[in-house]
């Protein structure tokens, strides 16, 4: 590595931390908040019993799952508008990730759920609450924190699962690092870097998730 | 004020309940005494709407309410009517034992914060907590947990309360204080029906004795003549068995 192409790392370092900090953390964060409300709903529908969208919620799951996200994304950027449906990349990137999530957290957040002893339940309709408030104040709260470190990982998976939307014409970290190698031909060094860039989110995440865990621990 | 008529309830073929019929009175201290198995939890549970009855019916300050099918809004205004005590406390892991106290206030009933503070200070000073407050449920002693659990139950102002085994979790040193805490419940004039192994406490504190076998309510006395001159065979039968183990123990 001789000092052009130090030089030249440097200089792309920045230019690839921006689309990161402008296009991956807010597709992440997007994604991951709406995917964690989809999760939520589906888990609620399970543990609640309720028939018809339980079976809506099973399908769903199912569909997700067995299907690779890059198909899922092809489907939604390419394929929608060969129905008539056209929608930005962004928000596409956004439904995609966002349904993915939802369908691997649900999962995460059921058991844990039906992990918190069904006399929490009981003690909440003994002081007059609804099943909905018990959930809201006692049951739910108490499956966030046992779900609190799976969930995390699917945070920082998802983190790196956006580097696909590459796929879909998104300026994100590796299309910029792709786009420079192009000109300068120094396609592994521009690789990697764009790899430290996912290291260096990634390690600050899984910081964050340490100092939460022992937060969290503290109440227990 | 409460009256239960005619409770059943089975779990697949066998009968726990077998046409249960107890009236409690206003003030009445009533202990439920019987060997294990014999449907005293489940007699509990059907009361409060934790487990829903086969038959029967419950009447409740002069209103009537189908033990085995009663809207669910009827359940909950009912449910603010009586608290509960469970064997293994249940308190609400991620609260405070204040907030463990308030929440069915200020969630159930939606009473202001500061309202619902006041209560729950009162509540665990009368159990002796206060000085507890912020602590959550996993820094408590067994016995501490079961006496905020108390409070949870007494600062929602029930008509009744409704003890299971609630020191049969703990050993005798900490039994004492939980008893201690329903003895002063009892002698300030609170309802309670207290299903217990303790028969020094029954003696003691219960103004009647309900003994159930088999489902059955095989004996109802005031509690002094239950434990001097026990009418039903099974009783004198119970009594004599628990003086055995008593006086093994020693
Ligand atoms: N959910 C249930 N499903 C099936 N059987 C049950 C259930 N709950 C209780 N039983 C049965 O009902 C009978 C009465 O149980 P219950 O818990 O009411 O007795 P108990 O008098 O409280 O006993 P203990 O003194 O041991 O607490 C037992 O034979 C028990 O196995
Ligand atoms: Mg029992």
């Amino acid at each position: 590595m001789d000092a052009r192409i130090l030089n030249e790392l440097v200089d792309s370092f920045w230019k690839l931390l921006i689309p990161g900090i402008r296009v991956t953390i807010p597709l992440t964060l997007l994604s991951f908040s709406i995917g964690l409300c989809i999760a939520l709903a589906v888990a609620l529908v399970q543990v609640a019993h309720i028939q018809v969208l339980k079976q809506a919620a099973r399908f769903y799951v199912w569909i997700i799952r067995g299907t690779p996200m890059i198909v899922q994304l092809f489907v939604v950027y390419f394929g929608l508008p060969s129905i008539g449906l056209t929608l930005p990349a962004f928000p596409c990137a956004v439904i995609v990730f966002s349904l993915s999530v939802g369908a691997y957290c649900s999962e995460t957040v059921r058991a844990a759920i039906e992990s918190v002893p069904p006399g929490q339940l009981e003690a909440g309709y003994c002081v007059g609450m609804t099943f909905t408030q018990t959930m809201r104040h006692v049951i739910i709260p108490q499956a966030l924190t046992t779900a609190f470190p799976p969930l995390s990982n699917s945070l920082i998976g998802l983190v790196k699962d956006t580097s696909l939307a590459y796929s879909v014409a998104i300026v994100e970290i590796l299309a910029t690092a792709q786009r420079i190698a192009a000109r300068t031909y120094d396609y592994f060094w521009l690789y990697c870097e764009a790899g430290l860039i996912y290291l260096i989110f990634c390690t600050f995440l899984t910081w964050l998730q340490r100092k939460m865990e022992k937060r969290l621990e503290r109440k227990r | 004020m409460i009256e239960l008529r005619n409770i059943r309830k089975s779990f697949g073929p066998r009968e726990v309940l077998k046409n249960i019929s107890l009236k409690v009175n206003e003030g009445d201290v009533i202990a439920i005494l019987g060997p294990s198995g014999s449907g005293k939890t489940t007699l509990l549970r059907c009361i409060s709407f934790l487990t829903t009855a086969d038959g029967g019916e419950i009447v409740f300050d002069g209103e009537l309410f189908r033990a085995n099918h009663s809207s669910r809004k009827d359940i909950l205004r009912y449910r603010k009517k009586i608290g509960f005590v469970f064997q293994d406390y249940q308190l609400f892991a991620n609260k405070t034992a204040l907030h463990n106290v308030t929440l069915g206030l200020t969630v159930g009933r939606k009473m202001p914060k500061t309202e619902a503070d006041d209560i729950g200070k009162k509540a665990l000073e009368k159990v002796g907590m206060l000085e507890w407050s912020d602590s959550y449920p996993s820094q408590l002693s067994g016995g501490q947990q079961q006496r905020v659990s108390i409070a949870r139950a007494i600062a929602l102002n029930p008509s009744v309360i409704l003890f299971d085994e609630p020191t049969s979790a703990l050993d005798p040193k900490l039994t004492g204080e939980v008893l201690d805490v329903m003895k002063r419940l009892a002698d300030e004039g609170t309802t309670m029906i207290v299903v217990t192994h303790e028969m020094e406490f029954a003696r003691r504190v219960a103004d009647r004795v309900v003994f159930m076998e088999d489902g059955l309510v095989v004996e109802e006395n005031t509690a002094e003549e239950f434990f001097a001159n026990p009418k039903d065979p099974r009783s004198v039968d119970f009594l004599r068995g628990i003086q055995r183990g008593v006086s093994q123990a020693d």
